[in-house]
């Protein structure tokens, strides 16, 4: 028995294939060990547990940091292709610690004004963001779904936290429902994809078919042989698969969860949905469709575009007549989904839009984060609640908050000198270059509506008339570390937008 | 290149001074009001002075290259993007025009009784530096990134300094112009995809279209994303409507510094990238030209008599003359080409120097309504004389910049048969333009005042133009004067430079020359300076 053992674990040191995934262990164990300190640490250390996370975090993103630089071998393959390491998932690795740190940050802050139970908070975002390393990283089905649930569930978690807000519990019930209803889409188009290209009477298949590669050999051994109900299988398959992928993205036709989860949520699971779970699905849907789907490009091209110009014209037009900045959040969201979906599509051309998706993600994550940690510092203790007209005279009562506002807002815009309008320029050249000229003109209409509803946001800040009876808002000040984290933010966006280069993405 | 050429990196200075001092001046919101006027006077100043000073340097004989070239990395060289700076004949004037307007604007604003008064001056300044790169740049990119970096203090200055209804103009004007600054880049990437070279460098697409032109469909579809997407950045009919509304609630800052030069940008582009690089898509596209500005011409010619509000007015003229400098694009001949440049320096001088004034008639009137005010000269002649000096040369009339400017555009229409007709309904524009600015002299300055405004002008506390009023007047007074007794100054280095980029019509090379000045036709050609 001993020696069985001894063997067993012989076999992972020798490959040592653990160490391949060391960050996402180091995740999961901090976020045990933080319900481990709310246990051993007495009431008045309680405060040290987000500091705990946060610098633990630090530490993680450091290390994958200098793993990105020590490890760039081109692409890797752990636990018999479970999981492929590859120069994009280690950028997206070190995104989503990016963004986790953030969000515990922005977490700090929200949890402050409420009386809520705080630990499990950083440690449910935590998780989450070790699952969506692992996501990213995965190259066979299961993977992909274990992943994805680890996400989706602790996410049903993190909406629904207030527990004591209405708007939060109808929030968590409405994700809880219609992600579980597009997990069973997700695992019914995996099932069928995986039948089929288990079938031995079929050309290529495989008993191992769940593998990316595997459905992809068979796929595009077969695209032009398949006839009647084989072939109507793989697509139908390919298409829940998608399907299930839009939900997470909020695409046009599953955007419906979008703006009501966003308002529900507390203001920091709504900027991680927004910008970690969103890019996560991204680079979901890039892979499937670089790996096993690369054989329906001629079927997928047209369903993905339809996808992509209803999805922005919907966000953008939906977003104009918004009054709740969370909301609004989140419908502009569903339109930044829709020029990413086109840098998607164009990537199937042109294999630099990659990068150029990645790097539109990073000027989201960094302008999307500007926003929400302003609206967590201006929220008051009713986080639903949160009206443009609530940013009446901001410039005036917090002129700190609102310059950061303003560069985040100008960012998602697409204005120059900041990292958007890069972001959407690389995202145009691609698209130009894979001659989707249609899709182009949808997403230049869609930039322009967008200007309305971002420049609207600012003009209530900056234009209004200060009325006599102003009161400066002396209680809210925020700190020297909300100062540090907002700057570090919006300077990171300038120097991108003037330096592009200083983003080690585009070669 | 010249990497280290002292006067390649003056052009880099005069672009960074203003922005860098506006920085500055941003941060100090403790600074006593004297020395942010030292500092604004040297970042406001500065990039004229280098203006005159490269003017000197600049060597005529390089047409077709650049002066003063200076290429930077800028870590984007993979998809062939430059910070390329350099200028050539036709960029000159309307940098030297950036600076002129820059300094006036500067100087009158720095004694306006702005409130937060640093900002404003920051934002101007960021806004000057914005526009000395557009016209500086040989990259296609940084030339439309510095456009937009300048357009961005404008919808600011709108909302933070506007008059009323500021909240709607300011609005209105950014998504137009977002529009077509969007449809504008949309057209230079796909003339970046198109020609595949991978730079957005204005020369290497030059050099590679002049060997290989692009597809007539392909050429055609480009220059109308350009034409509309510029156009609707100069307020081409019909896509103006934000001009007039923008600029009567704007601050006059912005108004002289986007109506004077700003607006130019399109044109520029135009003039610069699209009709030299896509000739069968600007001869395609003639007749939409064509019309489009006979309608800024007459129709907005119209409207513009029809209005009793003065800056609303003077609006809806930069709308009108715009229409001018698209006919010379139109004619595709050195001779049109040279008379819009003409055109637009000339337009930009004056129609600064009118928003400036009519602040300075606001200040002694308290209103802009034509209908309540007359009688102004009596009390502020020196105002009165700079305003009808500037209203005439809005007109045309000969000894300002604008006289040259529609003759020759005239002179370009008339040359060939397709064109001749267009003179007539042109020159109307002109007897328009006469009677709605006559009246407007009329109106404020002379006759009877009326009842609420002659209390006003008894009380005396109307006063003539100050000091710091009449420097920037004169500064521009004097562009306008210059560029009417001497067009040579632009037009020579001008011809040169379109002669190379309109190869089709090089027999118009001295047609220009013999037309503007008939007297020194005969002259042995000499460089100048």
């Amino acid at each position: 028995m001993n020696e069985l053992l001894i063997e067993f674990l012989g076999g992972f040191t020798k490959t040592n294939q653990w160490s391949a995934i060391l960050p996402e262990i180091m995740l999961g164990v901090l976020a045990l060990a933080l319900l481990g300190a709310e246990m051993a640490l007495p009431k008045n250390k309680q405060t040290l547990i987000p500091r705990l996370a946060i610098w633990g975090q630090v530490i993680v993103l450091l290390f994958v940091i200098a793993c990105i630089g020590w490890c760039n071998v081109g692409e890797s393959e752990y636990f018999s292709g479970l999981i492929i390491q590859n120069d994009m998932t280690q950028i997206m690795r070190a995104f989503f610690v990016v963004s986790s740190i953030v969000v515990c940050y922005l977490g700090q802050i929200y949890l402050s004004k409420q009386s809520l139970a705080k630990t499990e908070f950083y440690a449910l975002v935590l998780i989450i963001a070790a699952a969506m390393m692992l996501l990213v990283q995965s190259a066979n089905f299961v993977m992909l779904f274990v992943a994805l649930e680890t996400v989706t569930v602790a996410f049903y978690v993190l909406v629904a936290y207030s527990r004591t807000s209405q708007f939060s519990l109808e929030s968590g019930l409405k994700y809880l429902i219609l992600g579980a209803l597009s997990s069973g889409i997700l695992l019914f188009g995996i099932v069928l994809l995986y039948g089929i290209a288990g079938s031995p009477e079929l050309m290529g298949s495989s008993r191992d078919s769940l593998k990316y590669i595997e459905l992809a050999n068979f796929i595009t051994l077969n695209t032009n042989n398949l006839i009647g109900v084989d072939n109507m299988i793989v697509k139908i398959g390919a298409l829940l698969v998608v399907a299930g992928i839009c939900f997470k993205i909020g695409a046009v036709p599953f955007q419906i969860w979008v703006p009501d989860v966003y308002q529900g949520a507390p203001t920091p699971v709504t900027a991680y949905l927004a910008v970690a779970s969103k890019a996560a699905g991204f680079i979901v849907l890039i892979q499937l469709l670089h790996g096993p789907f690369i054989g329906l490009k001629e079927f997928l091209v047209p369903v993905l575009s339809v996808i992509a110009a209803a999805t922005i014209l919907f966000g953008n037009v939906a977003a104009v007549t918004q009054r709740n900045v969370k909301r609004l959040m989140g419908l502009s969201g569903i339109a930044h989904a829709g020029y990413l979906i086109v840098g998607v599509i164009a990537s199937l051309y042109v294999p630099w839009a990659v990068y150029a998706v990645i790097f539109y993600l990073v000027t989201y994550l960094l302008a999307s984060f500007a926003v929400f940690g302003v609206m967590s510092l201006a929220a008051d203790a009713n986080d639903a609640n949160q009206e443009l007209d609530h940013y009446e005279n901001f410039a005036r009562k917090r002129p700190f908050l609102s310059c950061v506002l303003v560069s985040g807002l100008g960012s998602l815009a697409g204005i120059p000198p900041l990292g958007g309008f890069i972001g959407k320029l690389f995202l145009f050249v691609a698209a130009f270059q894979a001659g989707l000229y249609g899709l182009l003109g949808i997403s230049v209409l869609g930039v322009v509506i967008s200007i309305y509803y971002y420049f609207d946001w600012i003009r209530e800040c900056y234009f209004s008339a200060p009325t006599s009876a102003e009161v400066e808002d002396a209680s809210g000040d925020e700190t020297l570390g909300d100062r540090i984290l907002l700057g570090a933010l919006v300077a990171a966006t300038v120097v991108i937008g003037i330096l592009p280069v200083a983003l080690p993405i585009i070669r | 290149m010249g990497n280290l050429e002292a006067s390649s990196l003056c052009l880099l200075v005069s672009i960074l001074a203003p922005i860098l001092v506006g920085l500055v001046l941003l941060c100090g919101s403790r600074f006593s009001v004297n020395s942010m006027r030292a500092l604004s006077v040297f970042g406001f100043g500065l990039p004229l002075m280098i203006g005159i000073m490269l003017y000197g340097l600049f060597d005529p004989l390089l047409a077709g290259e650049y002066n003063f070239e200076l290429r930077l990395p800028t870590g984007l060289e993979s998809i062939g993007i430059y910070l390329h700076l350099g200028l050539n004949g036709i960029s000159m004037p309307l940098f030297l025009l950036a600076g002129m307007v820059g300094l006036a604007t500067g100087l009158y604003a720095m004694n306006s009784k702005a409130e937060r008064l640093h900002l404003y001056l920051a934002l101007l300044l960021f806004m000057l530096g914005g526009l000395m790169g557009t016209f500086a740049s040989i990259d296609v990119f940084f030339f439309y990134f510095f456009h937009e970096f300048a357009l961005i203090p404008t919808f600011l200055m709108i909302g933070i300094w506007g008059g009323a209804g500021r909240r709607v103009a300011a609005i209105e004007m950014t998504i137009y112009l977002t529009l077509g600054a969007l449809l504008s880049l949309l057209g230079l990437i796909a003339l970046y995809v198109q020609c595949g070279v991978d730079s957005f460098s204005l020369l290497e697409l030059r050099n590679y279209l002049s060997s290989q032109a692009l597809s007539e469909t392909v050429q055609n579809n480009i220059f109308a994303l350009l034409l509309f997407g510029f156009g609707i950045l100069v307020s081409l009919f019909p896509f103006h409507s934000w001009a007039p509304k923008g600029y009567a609630v704007a601050p006059t800052g912005a108004a002289m510094l986007h109506a004077g030069v700003l607006k130019k940008f399109g044109l520029y582009g135009l003039l610069q990238i699209a009709a030299p690089l896509l000739p069968s898509g600007a001869e395609h596209w003639f007749p939409w030209i064509v019309w489009l500005a006979l309608g800024n011409i007459i129709l907005i010619g119209l409207v513009t008599m029809a209005q009793k509000d003065l800056k609303m007015m003077l609006g809806y003229s930069s709308v009108m003359h715009m229409g001018y400098a698209f006919l010379g694009i139109a004619c595709f001949s050195v001779v049109g080409v040279g008379g819009a440049l003409l055109m637009m320096v000339a337009h930009g001088l004056s129609v600064a120097l009118l928003f400036m004034l009519s602040t300075c008639v606001y200040h002694r009137s308290q209103t802009f309504d034509l209908s309540s005010m007359g009688g102004l000269a009596t009390k502020a002649p020196v105002l009165a004389g700079f305003f009808v000096a500037a209203t005439m040369a809005s007109i045309g009339l000969p000894g300002f910049g604008n006289f040259w400017g529609e003759f020759t555009i005239f002179v370009a229409l008339a040359e060939t048969d397709m064109t001749k007709w267009i003179v007539a309904p042109a020159a109307i524009g002109i007897v328009i333009s006469a009677i709605y600015g006559l009246r407007a002299v009329s109106n404020i300055f002379f006759g009877q005042a009326k009842d609420s405004f002659k209390e006003r002008l008894e009380s005396g506390q109307v006063t003539d133009l100050q000091p710091f009023e009449k420097l920037p007047a004169c500064l521009l007074i004097g562009g306008l004067l210059l560029t009417g007794i001497f067009p040579r100054i632009i037009s020579d280095d001008a011809n040169r430079e379109l002669a190379v980029l309109y190869p089709y019509e090089q027999s118009n090379l001295t047609a220009i020359e013999s037309v503007i000045l008939p007297a020194e036709a005969d002259a042995p050609k000499e460089v100048a300076h």
